[in-house]
């Protein structure tokens, strides 16, 4: 099959093949030199890199500046690395990805299985949340956290996040549960089941692709985030975006590009352990519903 | 006692009334079917049976007593719903004893119901499936299992055959009616399908825009419409309904109508002469059922309430058992269902009987039925 497809268009074929080719291997080639160049300056020493050029190898692997960003590098006054700002961001981040999660799935199922007079004006006015830039609450949401008395706490980081994200997490779930029969929740009314054990027993076990889909953006979301962090945090407290700035901006004679990259990949990769892991099922959800199942 | 009686019941959503003001009485183990087009009201109605819908006004009571305020779970109903409904997470068992779980039935006597229903079903052979492993027939199936575990006062179908390919569905018209006959349950079943509605029922409720239009025996329907849109509505082909002028030949009263040519005189049956004859001169809308319009081959011989005419064939459809010819009686297009061994042609001139004893008449503006 495969040889009378290519005599009948064998020229035309293989040029498209080559140039097809070509140009995804600039593109995977520009996107993945950045990622190369800091992986490979991290593993060099400093002489290393003052002596050889950007994009060179190693002369020797040494993974002195990983150990030294993790434990001992300079983000300000305190030379503590980043592994307190990791475990900061861990215990903020994980709290308000899986609240944001649960109460997103809660407002779809609501939203959708439950409408009630003005429900879909209350979801229109959710949604403008999706687009209000994170700038405009700064101001207002530093006076809430005060009258909370949470200001500059990680349960204050948490409540900041969750509030911001709802209005993602509502839509995600809001617009699966749209797919889900309404005789479904009405099956399950007539067998007895409530409010509450319909929504644990029937309509959260059909989730897990929006899930999915919500813990992704609420993690890359929550944990990339800088300007929350740095405006409502300080010091000790400080999630490891901010400090990742601090580390590289905080002089102390020789420029420790080593270091730098270290510290940045060891930012970066909580999120893309999650692509990896939970990607699969990202793909999936972003399609669920759009095929009958 | 698993009677229903649905008193006055209206339901008004903002300025629409939806329902207005239905009664019906439905009595122990009967089946009742509600049919009508889309949007007359009938699957709204069953919602309210169910509960999972208020009413604005009326009552509404189950084995005599009134549920008008008690959630679906109170009221000793089942359902089966056109989409099934199963729930995709739990494996046919599972589904068939969510409710009985929920009821916080023994764990014993749950798992003897699901056997008892299983066997009955035969789907014993599913009950560690998943729903998305089932065939339509078989998710089927199920759905009426979880209904049946339950062993309501009354159980609600709503067009539970709808999704299914011809040929299942008819098997599981007749098992459905099977069921019923053997278990005796109360049913009220909403279908647009009059093929269901005729040979399911007890009796019918044709209903139309929130109304009930006529409730009664499914014979009672077809043979004797209350109005113009139940005459319209069941029957498949549907009855031939012609405007025509009412005269009198002869000393009785009937109507006049041509094929183009010459004018002829269809005599009305004699109890409807007296009503008829007030419309002497103004015109009416006669039904004739396609039956009714024959060949000498099926209908045997001419009678007094039998006429033979001659008319020309416009098209002619052949279905197996019958053969439908079209002609045109006062510029309107007639369906005659003639014998197969007939062989007509489009073109032709074919003989035909037309039986006089089933006429209807309306009024054309009404709608009514003239008696």
């Amino acid at each position: 099959m495969a040889d009378t497809s290519q005599t009948q268009t064998a020229g035309p074929q293989w040029l498209g093949r080559a140039v097809l080719y070509a140009l995804l291997v600039v593109f995977a080639v520009y996107y993945l030199m950045p990622l190369f160049v800091m992986i490979t300056t991290s593993l060099k020493t400093l002489d290393d890199i003052r002596a050889g050029n950007l994009v060179a190898l190693p002369e020797e692997i040494s993974f002195a500046a990983w150990v030294k960003a993790w434990g001992t590098a300079c983000t300000g006054v305190e030379c503590n690395g980043l592994k307190g700002n990791f475990l900061n961001s861990v215990s903020f981040v994980v709290p308000a990805v899986i609240i944001s999660t649960l109460v997103g799935a809660f407002n779809g199922y609501v939203l959708t299985m439950w409408r009630f007079r003005g429900s879909d004006v209350l979801f229109t006015l959710l949604l403008l949340g999706c687009f209000i830039p994170f700038q405009v609450i700064l101001l207002p949401m530093a006076q809430t956290l005060g009258y909370l008395g949470i200001a500059n706490s990680i349960p204050g980081l948490i409540f900041v996040h969750v509030v911001y994200g709802l209005a993602f997490t509502t839509l995600f779930f809001r617009n699966f549960y749209v797919t889900v029969p309404s005789d479904l929740t009405k099956a399950a009314r007539i067998d007895g089941a409530g409010f509450f054990t319909i929504f644990w027993r029937i309509i959260l076990p059909l989730s897990p692709a929006i899930i999915v889909v919500s813990v992704i953006w609420q993690f890359t979301q929550i944990w990339n985030d800088f300007l929350f962090g740095v405006v409502f945090s300080s010091g000790e407290r400080q999630p490891i975006t901010v400090a990742l700035n601090n580390l590289v901006n905080t002089s102390t004679g020789i420029k420790e590009y080593n270091v730098d990259m270290s510290a940045a990949i060891i930012a970066g990769l909580p999120t893309l352990f999650v692509y990896v892991v939970a990607g699969k099922y990202f793909l999936r959800g972003l399609t669920a519903g759009a095929v009958k199942g | 006692m698993s009677t229903l009686s649905i008193i006055n019941v209206k339901k008004r959503y903002g300025p629409v009334e939806v329902l207005k003001g239905i009664d019906i009485d439905v009595k122990d183990g009967e089946f009742l079917i509600l049919v009508g087009p889309s949007g007359c009201g009938k699957s709204t109605l069953l919602n309210m049976i169910a509960g999972l819908d208020t009413i604005t006004s009326g009552e509404i009571a189950i084995g005599g007593r009134v549920v008008n305020d008690l959630s679906p779970k109170d009221r000793d109903i089942a359902m089966v719903f056109q989409s099934y409904a199963l729930y995709p997470n739990m494996t046919v068992r599972n589904n068939i004893s969510f409710g009985l779980k929920i009821r916080k039935i023994p764990k014993g006597k749950q798992e003897e119901t699901v056997n008892r229903v299983a066997k009955l079903l035969q789907i014993e052979a599913l009950l560690d499936r998943m729903p998305s492993q089932l065939s339509g027939g078989q998710r089927q199936r199920v759905a009426m299992g979880r209904a049946l575990a339950r062993d309501p006062a009354l159980f609600l179908f709503d067009e539970p055959l709808s999704n299914l390919d011809a040929k299942l569905r008819v098997e599981m018209r007749a098992e459905i009616k099977l069921l019923h006959d053997r278990l005796g349950a109360t049913i009220v079943y909403v279908t647009h399908d009059q093929i269901e509605a005729m040979t399911l029922g007890d009796r019918i409720a044709v209903m139309k825009g929130g109304e009930v239009h006529q409730l009664a025996t499914p014979q009672e329907v077809y043979d004797d419409p209350a109005d113009l849109f139940v005459a319209g509505f069941i029957g498949s082909p549907p009855m031939n309904l012609v405007r025509a002028p009412v005269a009198h030949k002869n000393g009785k009263v009937g109507v006049n109508l041509h094929d183009g040519g010459e004018t002829f005189f269809l005599a009305a049956p004699d109890a409807v002469q007296n009503g008829l004859s007030a419309w002497n001169g103004s015109e009416v809308v006669v039904g004739i059922r396609p039956e009714q319009i024959t060949d000498d081959l099926a209908r045997g011989h001419e009678r007094s309430d039998r006429i033979k005419r001659r008319a020309k064939v416009d098209v002619v459809h052949p279905t197996g058992p019958d053969t439908l010819v079209l002609i045109q009686l006062n510029d309107t297009p007639v369906t005659c269902r003639v014998h197969p061994e007939t062989r007509v042609q489009s073109g032709d001139n074919a003989d035909l009987m037309f039986d006089l004893s089933k006429l209807v008449f309306f009024d054309p503006d009404k709608e009514t039925r003239i008696r």
